[in-house]
């Protein structure tokens, strides 16, 4: 073992913060000499916040998160450089003048500065909470689209029991709020050369709008994710057409394949 | 903030409350605890762990300060926690706890008893010693043998 076998025990009990005189002083007094039990307290610190980590219990009520928040929008904010520019006075020489001006610029500029220090630091606290949830619901989502993209996904259709292979079919999920759009088909019959489908959102009112070009794989499956389309287009209907590789931005009749909005 | 909160209240309020036995005493920290983070976001270094040990570990830290009715012993800017194996994640941290939980179960009464008093309750060793009426030593290394048991625990894959 790395850590001085005569601490062992008491490291332990400082890293719940139970060692308590000579022995405490005694051990604070080794450890800024010895680096190896250091590691070891912050390891040992770690297995007690296992401990901590293992309760359990009910969640708390609703009305501390409402206490919560009011005690945050009570929090003062900016009362310093309020404060600093209510205290300035006019001179009347105009000699003083040239100066009471630059020191009330200075004081504008500090408490512009402190106020987006305050607001920076709010945004911090707020963000670094955040990125750890971000990072997993990226992951999340990360592994949602590389499964429907991957070389290897299989793409079955299940059906009953003796049925004969399904048309071609496909399914357009769509939300105006999200401003997303996964089209998901199947079956789909091989196109000619130099051809592919395209994918379009025939709104409530105007145009056909282009909603992504894409060939079938060899199964007859194909997917579009979030292709870039206008926001805040209400649709009442999808569409898919034949048309030329790079897409087109009019559908090229006949409509092959089409569903309306319930 | 409110994600914070809805993220992280649970903890600490387990916490909280696991060593108060209170629900207001627990509230209260809780509310002390969200506040000191809004108020000093850069007390937690994300470079030296996870939050939800952090946090859970700078509440028992206020907790056992309020049960033992003393000032608080150390800023939250300089408590540092770091986790082996990675506990950032909510399902990671749920198979661990698992693993913790059924550990402090299957562990001998006393053994658990002497960390839980020193823990969760707040008391230094030589009065788990002199309320259990068990010596000192032995304390001493039931209380180490029992971390290194938990430790044991996540570190099985």
């Amino acid at each position: 073992m790395s850590v001085h076998e005569q601490f062992a025990e008491e490291l332990a009990l400082y890293a719940l913060g139970c060692l308590e005189g000579d022995e405490k002083t005694s051990l604070e007094k080794h450890l800024e000499e010895c680096a190896s039990c250091r590691r070891e307290l912050e390891q040992l610190r770690g297995d007690a916040a296992l401990l901590a980590l293992s309760a359990s219990g009910p969640k708390p009520p609703a009305r501390a998160q409402t206490r919560l928040m009011d005690a945050i929008a009570k929090e003062p904010r900016g009362q310093k450089a309020d404060a600093a520019i209510r205290g300035r006075s006019p001179r009347p020489q105009w000699w003083a003048a040239l100066g009471w001006a630059a020191a009330a610029t200075m004081i504008v500029v500090v408490a512009v500065l402190w106020n987006q220090n305050v607001r920076l630091k709010s945004s911090v606290a707020v963000l670094q909470g955040l990125s750890e949830q971000q990072r997993l619901e990226l992951g999340q989502a990360r592994r949602v689209v590389n499964t429907l993209m991957a070389q290897d996904a299989m793409h079955i259709d299940v059906m009953p029991v003796g049925q004969k292979a399904l048309p071609p079919q496909g399914k357009a999920i769509y939300s105006r709020q999200q401003n997303g759009l996964i089209f998901v088909a199947s079956n789909l019959l091989p196109l000619p050369a130099q051809k592919a489908y395209e994918l379009w959102i025939i709104p409530t009112q105007g145009a056909p709008i282009p909603a992504g070009v894409f060939k079938p794989d060899v199964h007859g499956g194909a997917i579009v994710i979030n292709p870039p389309i206008p926001a805040g287009v209400e649709a009442k209907a999808f569409a898919i057409t034949i048309e030329p590789e790079q897409g087109s931005q009019t559908p090229t009749m006949p409509i092959v394949m089409m569903g309306a909005g319930g | 903030m409110a994600q914070l909160y809805a993220r992280y209240s649970s903890v600490v309020y387990a916490v909280a409350l696991r060593v108060l036995g209170d629900t207001a005493a627990a509230e209260d920290v809780l509310q002390e605890i969200f506040i000191q983070l809004w108020r000093n976001p850069g007390a937690f270094d994300s470079g030296r762990g996870n939050l939800a040990p952090w946090l859970a570990v700078i509440t028992r830290n206020r907790a056992v300060d309020s049960l033992r009715k003393r000032r608080p012993q150390t800023e939250i800017s300089e408590t540092t926690v770091s986790v082996e194996p990675d506990l950032a994640g909510e399902a990671d941290r749920g198979r661990a706890m698992e693993k913790v939980r059924a550990v402090l179960k299957d562990m001998p009464v006393a053994q658990r008893s002497s960390l839980e008093m020193a823990y969760f309750e707040g008391y230094s060793h030589s009065e788990i010693a002199q309320k259990t009426g068990e010596p000192l030593g032995t304390v001493k290394t039931r209380i180490r043998n029992g971390l290194m048991l938990l430790r044991k625990a996540v570190e099985t894959k």
